[in-house]
């Protein structure tokens, strides 16, 4: 492939968004209250549209027979290159929210700096996405504020769930080699430079939900690279299976 | 606010254009109005259905009593002279 910096790098930013919509999706039917349940659809269904445009630009980056489907649906667990944090599971409510907290605040930042990449493509994808990533972040940071300071028992849990779901921040700002590459030609973010802001507006935030920021420094790393958690296989398996059972459907 | 069932129930208006009115969409559980905004964008607006919610506790409602239909409705029916049908309108005139 000849830009296959280009093809990593989006596949990089699109597998987050597919991994986390599927993660909601899963509560579609199932969250904890009929509007809850109909929210966090919304939110899946809103990243699933996103992860179409990106797919789309990375098949005709790709330039052979490949299609968006077969990008989002034919690739094994090790070529997803999604962070740690997204895959994590739907444990309870709090979890779901502490999830989609911690990665829409970086998400909006990012796609804020991808609005201004010199790629045409990438940033008016990003210019489409940010008024949607804008209302998931104002729809988790209202539920983490709810839940942390409502009653103690909702208060301990959303303790529990950033508490577990911390280790997989710092990740967020890891650089693969495709990062750099595109950063260099103007394209990419330079994540590393959110980093800052992020843990500010997050850790603000936990305060003002009556929450501690967890203290630990140790930090979990390897979905950029394709080393999952164990979750992502059994995640892969409910979104693959109808393509692999009836390949090449169509519907 | 332990218990979910203790959500008050909205009711909820959206105007679906501008310049149309806000109509009675439907009613959601909410902790609050704030919440109960949000879960009217999700539940009612999320394909693009309005312009502009409005959010009211169902509590804060008075309704008239059905019972009562008789006294309220009824003596309007039989004066045609009260209804404005004598009038030819206008195409340009909408939404009468």
């Amino acid at each position: 492939m000849k830009n296959e910096n280009l093809y990593n790098y989006i596949l990089g930013i699109a597998d987050n968004s597919l991994i986390l919509g599927q993660r909601m999706g899963e509560l579609c039917g199932h969250g904890p209250t009929l509007e809850t349940d109909i929210a966090c659809t919304n939110i899946s269904l809103d990243l699933f549209g996103q992860v179409r445009s990106y797919y789309q630009y990375a098949a005709k980056i790709a330039g052979d027979d490949r299609t968006e489907d077969d990008i989002a649906m034919l690739r094994k667990e090790r070529e997803y290159k999604n962070v740690l944090l997204v895959e994590q599971p739907n444990t309870d409510f709090a979890y779901t929210i502490g999830r989609q907290f911690l990665f829409d605040v970086y998400h909006l930042a990012f796609l804020a700096e991808l609005q201004k990449s010199n790629d045409l493509t990438l940033s008016a994808i990003a210019n489409k996405c940010i008024k949607e990533v804008s209302y998931h972040e104002r729809f988790s940071s209202d539920w983490v504020k709810r839940l942390g300071d409502g009653t103690e028992e909702s208060n301990q849990k959303m303790q529990a769930a950033i508490d577990d779901l911390w280790t997989y921040t710092d990740e967020l700002f890891h650089q693969t080699e495709a990062d750099k590459a595109m950063v260099a030609e103007g394209v990419g973010v330079d994540v590393t430079q959110l980093k800052e802001k992020y843990y500010k507006q997050v850790n603000e935030l936990l305060k003002e939900a009556n929450l501690e920021i967890p203290e630990s420094k140790w930090f979990q790393k390897g979905g950029k690279e394709g080393i999952h958690t164990e979750h992502l296989g059994y995640l892969l398996s409910d979104l693959q299976y109808m393509q692999r059972t009836y390949p090449n459907m169509e519907w | 606010m332990s218990n979910k069932k203790n959500w008050p129930l909205w009711e909820i208006f959206v105007r679906s254009k501008n310049g149309l009115e806000h109509r009675h969409f439907g009613s959601l559980h909410a902790a609050d109005a704030d919440m109960a905004l949000e879960n009217a964008r999700d539940v009612y607006t999320r394909r693009n259905e309005g312009v502009s919610i409005w959010v009211v506790e169902s509590k804060h409602i008075t309704a008239s009593n059905p019972e009562n239909n008789g006294e309220l409705f009824e003596p309007a029916q039989d004066k045609v002279y009260r209804h404005p049908t004598f009038y030819d309108l206008p195409d340009e005139v909408k939404h009468m």
